[in-house]
């Protein structure tokens, strides 16, 4: 069954948690994971390849450039979970 | 004073070594004549010949935040948490460029191990054959290059001066010491955080150095299988952890009113050129870097008091460095303390010339030389001054100690250090 995009907000808080560390209430839809949450180029590979298994979604690496939000990754599980 | 010879000083000190967390409870640890070694527990150990090693007295995934830490090879973890602490020791507070503390573009950073981040390469290769290739760390290549532990130490002090890695098998971490001290001397930098630092505590590597006839297979008494100088002694026991020391020019330490625990008179090298993995019987490379340092250097033997010996409990090894020590110092050596610390810490490959080097500068610190703990029976081909079981009185006055280290591949480095 899909994910809302509750669920996948909440889901990405919990893996940018373990990642970086940013404790999940700050994990916000118009967060920045570059600028505002710690994650940089080579965890965001982590946190694409978490959010693939939790969400049963491929996020090929051309996608990943236009995902700067929490809202943009969100939006776009959202569209394309299995 | 021209670059070229600028005074370098020990101003600061951290470690976390197979006897404790810190500098501190290392030293206590080597004063009380502890051994940090302990039977390794688990399955994917029970098949080995070997299953002991002097592991780490405090995880260091218990000591940093675990995002930093995931980031970070084992051996790159221990290196933070020794640079930390060496850093804090020497006065500064923050990265360089802030207040009260040295410019950036005057500080190193030189942090070397024997084997890099061997235990992430490891990992990966079984994340890739287990779970696949979209599973394997984008942290992997910065965790397993050998260079990680010193960029790492370099991007926490922002050091810019330069960032180095000598690599010499066991002899590394001296070598960075001895690369450090040259980068101040030289006029390169005036303050340089240097050490070495080593985690390669998994069934690879200890297979690998148990078909090589190296390590003691003592497994039933874990505690007393490092054993150099000791007739029974078979082999060297692998330890993790790291060292590292602060070094600076006495210029740079003097202005800032800093605590100098010692001059680092300097060092010598040398290389065996006889096999890639013996050492060479007589102790002719050893007693090269020997002369090369009385050569070099304004050291007196007269002034040598106390030696933190390479000593790794082989057979061979531990008297081809007696027999070079004895060529070179004569009858100076019978005034010289000798201390083989690796029957307490094992033997931390490239993070031993760091945990040796923090043991010497607090040895001249505190004057008093550590023991060399289970020399049961004194192998008579030691013709020297052994420190066994309990620590003892280095002398008053200027005083002199010196750290061998040599490595696989017959690299030789001794360095020396004095009392201000």
């Amino acid at each position: 069954m899909a994910a809302t995009k509750e669920e996948i907000v909440t889901g990405l808080a919990e893996i940018v948690n373990e990642i970086a560390g940013i404790p999940v209430e700050d994990v916000q839809l118009d967060k920045s994971f570059t600028d505002d949450l710690d994650v940089d180029s080579l965890s965001m590979v982590e946190v694409v390849v978490a959010a693939e298994e939790r969400f049963d979604v491929k996020i090929p690496d051309d996608d990943v450039k236009n995902l700067k939000t929490v809202g943009d990754a969100a939006e776009y599980i959202l569209k394309n979970q299995g | 004073m021209s670059p070229t010879n600028r005074t370098v000083v020990v101003t600061g000190i951290g470690a976390t070594t197979p006897l404790g967390g810190d500098s501190a409870s290392t030293w206590e640890g080597l004063m009380a004549g502890r051994s940090g070694v302990k039977p390794l527990d688990g399955e994917r150990f029970a098949d080995l010949p070997v299953r002991i090693a002097a592991v780490a007295a405090v995880d260091p995934g218990d000591v940093l935040p675990r995002p930093l830490a995931r980031k970070l090879d084992r051996s790159a973890q221990f290196a933070l948490i020794a640079a930390r602490e060496a850093w804090a020791d020497a006065g500064y507070t923050g990265k360089a460029g802030e207040a009260g503390t040295v410019r950036p573009e005057r500080l190193g950073s030189v942090i070397a191990s024997g084997i890099g981040g061997v235990t992430t390469l490891l990992d990966q290769y079984d994340v890739l054959k287990e779970k696949g290739v979209r599973r394997v760390s984008p942290h992997t290549v910065p965790m397993l290059m050998p260079n990680g532990p010193a960029a790492n130490v370099g991007l926490e002090v922002n050091a810019q001066a330069g960032v180095h890695t000598p690599v010499s098998a066991c002899a590394s971490g001296a070598e960075a010491i001895g690369y450090a001290v040259e980068m101040i001397r030289t006029g390169r930098a005036d303050v340089v955080v240097a050490g070495g630092t080593e985690a390669a505590i998994h069934p690879l590597p200890i297979a690998a150095f148990a078909n090589m006839m190296a390590m003691s297979k003592s497994n039933d008494e874990p505690e007393k299988a490092s054993r150099p100088y000791d007739t029974g002694r078979d082999g060297f026991v692998l330890g993790e952890g790291a060292g590292v020391v602060v070094l600076e020019s006495a210029e740079h330490a003097a202005a800032r009113g800093a605590r100098v625990y010692c001059e680092v008179v300097g060092q010598g090298l040398s290389a065996d050129s006889h096999h890639i993995a013996q050492p060479e019987p007589t102790g002719r490379g050893i007693a090269a870097a020997m002369q090369n340092l009385l050569d070099s250097t304004d050291l007196k033997p007269a002034e040598i008091v106390h030696l933190n010996a390479h000593a790794t409990s082989t057979p061979q090894g531990d008297i081809a460095e007696i027999k070079a020590l004895r060529k070179v110092l004569g009858d100076d050596l019978d005034h010289v303390a000798i201390s083989a610390t690796k029957s307490m810490t094992g033997h931390l490959l490239g993070g031993a010339g760091g945990i040796e080097t923090v043991a010497t500068v607090l040895a001249l610190h505190h004057r008093t030389a550590p023991p060399t703990i289970n020399v049961e029976n004194l192998d008579e081909a030691v013709e020297a001054d052994v420190v066994r079981d309990k620590p003892r009185p280095l002398p008053e006055g200027p005083i002199a100690a010196i750290n061998n280290s040599f490595g696989f591949g017959g690299h030789n480095v001794v360095l020396a250090f004095r009392t201000v």
